[in-house]
């Protein structure tokens, strides 16, 4: 790891310095035509998929059964309920599942029995759920409650800590950016969304801000140092505290996304669609576009909104000045790795 | 540099910790010795095997349903499922709007039945009555209705008023319940087409609109005016042997209500009406989610609120009446959102696999700071395992004293949490390493790092809070089990690395291994790219000391950060030292 702590050490010192505020509208372009991407193609692709708990339905699942035969549960379902069109999927290594229309508990019932035979096990080793189509909508409706009432919260609370509402505002131009092309994967990749998958990306809302808070901690720090004899700019320090933090965001993210990645393989591989496996997709997906937009969108965002005010123009300007009567004598020492970009 | 105080400090920390997780284990062992506490969290259904039935209120459009009318319906369908056996069942309101009810294992039809029927139960009087098949009647055996009469003797069944068509009359304004100009020409088209199947119990008709509806085995329908007495009123329900007044019973069973205030006078009401009334207008029905479970007749006026239902009852179907008329004096009518019945085989598959998964992602987590901290990632590795302790503590403590149950959900909410845990060590880490970077001892810059580390983690982890609060608090079902872990979570985080982490760091800082910076500390200055310069000082790197030399003037000094300021004082007092390319 003597490498990676080089790594680390050149970017502390300067000595090594990606310029990624600088660079802002290649990210914006990226973003923009990420964006694009998550909310056209699931346009195309015919709108999202909604697990059984939004459509309403039966679901039955019959776990540590020794055939994987679908058509067996096919038939069970129809010779008991004939008009209905059952969805058989195998999940994980030895369950079915069978997904009906809504049936009546009668039918519920009977079903159960009938798949209980035809796979040759005790009735209570299958499960059956009955969705009625409004619970999907409650959840949603409490989902974006929850979401706009925390976007607001966040957003004060942020505005309150770093006294600048524009750090908020980066943050949560970031946090969008997340949610968006999150919600964008499922769109386009057809995964089902269930009440599971909601989980994991309202977590996304803490997650993505808990890693920007971070970043801009240091920000602030750097910002707040630069006297008036500064000689970096305002982007300038705010690319600084970028670099510097690289590898602690590196370190956390990947420490943060070990776990959920081994809930993922679990759940997807083992235990076959469910909880696990939608609440913890939604969380990858998000904690690795939130880490991406941290860096990318809200730091350069930051630096952007601030750029124009007319005490930091001034400073950027006199800051120029020092740096331009030094150049000769002095190694800029790659704080701003290329001026003509940060100051533009 | 004052040795004392911060090694004082550090051990009082630890001193708390080990109070509040003595604290933890006592107050848990006591609930276990006083009954009713376990050393281990309940489990949700989804984890344990059981039934979960999610019922949602029928709401006429523009009403909505007061926690004091969830509660008393919370409490009538906990007697309902008690009332039958089952225990351990869990029965709660959830997001102001639902019930969720939790049974153990798989529940019979009956007790099913029993929770579904949760129902709204009015009286109306009868306008309407025909059947429409006449041999339909008991031909659900487990509902045989019985054919009532009512008050204080035995009397004709009820169902030969069933068959007495009603005259029209013309439209005039309704002048009481029982008035048949309540039946308008439209009402009387949907009475005739009207088939007893196609009740509609989601559909609830306005307390003051007439009815149309059916026995609830479809053997007669009926045209009902409007609601009489609510379901509300009903203060008692028993049933019992008539007795004579010589005190002999008759071996009759019949089913006595007791109303309370309010329905004995609106009884007495109803009855002074109905009973001067001829025919089927002299019944009135007892509706309950909008069938009619019985229509007695009327034969006197009931001014003592204490009416008695009799008919061809025997002991369990008066028994099944009586029941629900007390239980299903439900203010509100639910209907089933969602029911879910988890195999036991199941449920602890799926433990399993939460815990495998949660057991690789620590192991992962700790393989990755041990590669990345060396010894200082055994650190982390302590650390973890207080919050884990601390956390499982509270969970189950938890489920002792609030009720809650650990989900799947929840379990994940605890293994995405190791992450975030580990996430605020790493902060202070680098926070430690950045300022042994610029020079600081090691004694010094865990100080200085954790001045400025802990001002981060308390920002990052409020959002965290925040998001988990905002969860718990709007959201419904599964999203609060996560939400409570994750928000739990976060909290011990901090309490952790406050009185853990930060403590036992400062105390290996003052040990030979990490205050020398052995390449394994994970702390070593010289892999930080600062350069030892005598016994727990070092200077910064040759980039900085070289940029430092050359600009000694006023503005280079004030451009760094302060660490980077300090450094560079560092560097001035001892340049003689400095020497060019001795880094890393």
């Amino acid at each position: 790891m003597a490498s990676f702590n080089q790594f680390g050490n050149d970017l502390h010192t300067g000595k090594l310095s990606y310029n990624i505020v600088g660079r802002r509208k290649v990210w914006y372009s990226i973003a923009a035509v990420m964006i694009l991407i998550a909310i056209l193609g699931p346009v195309l692709r015919g709108g999202f998929t909604f697990g059984i708990e939004f459509t309403g339905g039966s679901e039955f699942v019959l776990s540590e059964i020794s055939t994987e035969d679908q058509d067996a549960a096919a038939t069970a379902v129809t010779d008991v309920v004939p008009e209905a069109v059952p969805k058989v999927s195998v999940v994980g290594s030895d369950s079915i599942r069978v997904q009906t229309d809504q049936l009546s508990d009668t039918e519920s019932r009977e079903v159960r029995a009938a798949l209980a035979t035809a796979y040759s096990v005790d009735a209570a080793q299958v499960t059956s759920s009955f969705i009625g189509p409004s619970w999907g909508q409650d959840i949603t409706g409490s989902a974006i409650r929850a979401l706009l009432t925390f976007l607001v919260l966040a957003g004060a609370v942020m505005a309150l800590y770093f006294r600048t509402w524009k750090m908020a505002v980066a943050a949560m131009v970031a946090l969008l950016h997340d949610l968006v092309i999150t919600a964008g994967f499922y769109g386009i990749t057809g995964f089902e969304i269930t009440p599971a998958a909601v989980i994991g990306f309202l977590t996304i809302l803490g997650y993505s801000l808990y890693d920007t808070v971070v970043v801009f901690d240091k920000i602030r720090e750097n910002t707040m140092e630069d006297g008036p004899e500064s000689r970096r700019t305002f982007a300038g320090s705010v690319n600084l505290a970028v670099n510097q933090t690289l590898v602690r965001s590196i370190n956390t993210s990947i420490v943060a996304v070990l776990p959920v990645a081994s809930i993922l393989v679990i759940g997807a591989f083992v235990l076959g669609a469910g909880t696990l496996q939608d609440i913890s997709l939604a969380l990858l997906i998000g904690m690795l576009v939130g880490t991406y937009s941290t860096i990318f969108i809200a730091a350069p965002l930051y630096a952007q909104l601030r750029e124009n005010e007319p005490e930091i123009r001034k400073r950027d300007k006199k800051a120029l000045a020092l740096r331009a009567k030094a150049t000769g004598t002095l190694p800029v020492a790659g704080t701003d790795a290329t001026p003509a970009d940060v100051s533009a | 540099m004052a040795k004392s105080s911060p090694t004082k400090k550090a051990w009082r920390s630890l001193t708390w910790l080990g109070l509040i997780i003595v604290g933890l284990i006592a107050l848990n062992g006591a609930g276990v010795l006083t009954g009713g506490g376990s050393w281990t969290p309940k489990l949700a259904l989804d984890l344990e095997g059981g039934t979960q039935i999610i019922l949602a209120p029928k709401l006429e459009s523009g009403q909505t349903v007061s926690s004091e009318q969830l509660n008393q319906a919370v409490s009538i369908i906990r007697q309902r499922i008690d009332s039958s056996g089952v225990s351990e069942s869990e029965i709660n309101t959830q997001g102001g709007q639902n019930i969720v009810v939790s049974i153990p294992g798989t529940p019979d039809d009956a007790t099913l039945n029993r929770i579904e029927s949760s129902a709204k139960l009015e009286f109306r009087p009868v306008l309407v009555a025909s059947a429409p098949t006449e041999d339909s009647v008991g031909a659900d055996g487990s509902t045989a209705t019985p054919t009532p009469g009512a008050t204080d003797e035995a009397t004709a069944p009820a169902t030969d008023a069933a068959a007495d068509p009603a005259a029209e009359t013309p439209a005039v304004a309704p002048t009481d319940a029982s008035d048949l100009n309540n039946i308008t020409p439209a009402l009387q088209a949907e009475f005739d087409s009207f088939q007893c199947s196609d009740i509609d119990t989601s559909n609830v008709a306005p307390a003051d609109q007439p009815l149309i509806t059916c026995e609830t085995d479809g053997s007669v329908k009926y045209i009902l005016g409007p609601v009489e007495v609510s379901g509300e009123n009903i203060s008692d329900a028993t049933n019992g042997q008539v007795t004579t007044q010589s005190g002999a019973t008759t071996g009759e069973w019949a089913v006595n209500i007791v109303f309370d205030g309010t329905g004995t006078k609106s009884f007495a009401d109803v009855t002074t009406r109905l009973s001067g009334l001829e025919g089927a207008q002299n019944q009135f029905a007892i509706v309950l989610d909008g069938s009619v479970i019985s229509a007695p007749r009327t034969l006197a006026v009931i001014t003592d609120g204490k009416p008695q239902i009799t008919g061809s009852f025997d002991q369990d179907t008066s028994k099944a009446l009586a029941d629900q008329l007390k239980f299903g004096a439900l203010p509100i009518s639910f209907t089933v959102q969602s029911q879910d019945t988890i195999s036991a085989t199941l449920g602890s598959t799926q433990l399993q696999s939460g815990l495998i998964a949660g057991l690789i992602g620590l192991i992962l987590v700790v393989l990755y700071s041990l590669a990345q901290y060396r010894l200082l990632g055994l650190v982390t590795v302590a650390s973890l395992a207080v919050a884990g302790v601390i956390t499982y503590f509270l969970i189950t403590l938890l489920s002792w004293r609030e009720g809650y149950r650990l989900s799947l959900a929840g379990v994940a909410g605890l293994i995405v949490a190791i992450g975030i845990t580990a996430d605020s060590f790493i902060v202070y880490f680098e926070r430690v390493r950045d300022e042994l970077r610029d020079g600081r001892g090691l004694v010094s810059s865990v100080e200085a790092g954790w001045r400025r580390a802990i001002r981060t983690i308390i920002a990052s982890d409020t959002v965290n809070f925040l998001a988990a609060a905002v969860l718990f608090i709007l959201a419904v079902g599964n999203v609060r089990g996560f939400a409570l872990t994750l928000g739990l979570t976060t909290l011990v985080d901090l309490l952790v690395v406050a009185l853990f982490t930060h403590p036992v760091l400062q105390l290996l800082a003052r040990t030979k291994f990490f205050g020398e910076g052995h390449t394994l500390s994970g702390l070593d200055p010289r892999a930080l790219g600062a350069v030892y310069r005598g016994r727990a000082q070092f200077q910064p790197s040759a980039e900085v000391a070289s940029r430092k030399a050359t600009s000694s003037s006023k503005e280079a000094a004030k451009r760094q950060t302060i660490a980077e300021r300090k450094a560079a004082e560092l560097v001035g007092s001892g340049s003689s030292k400095s020497t060019d390319g001795k880094d890393s």
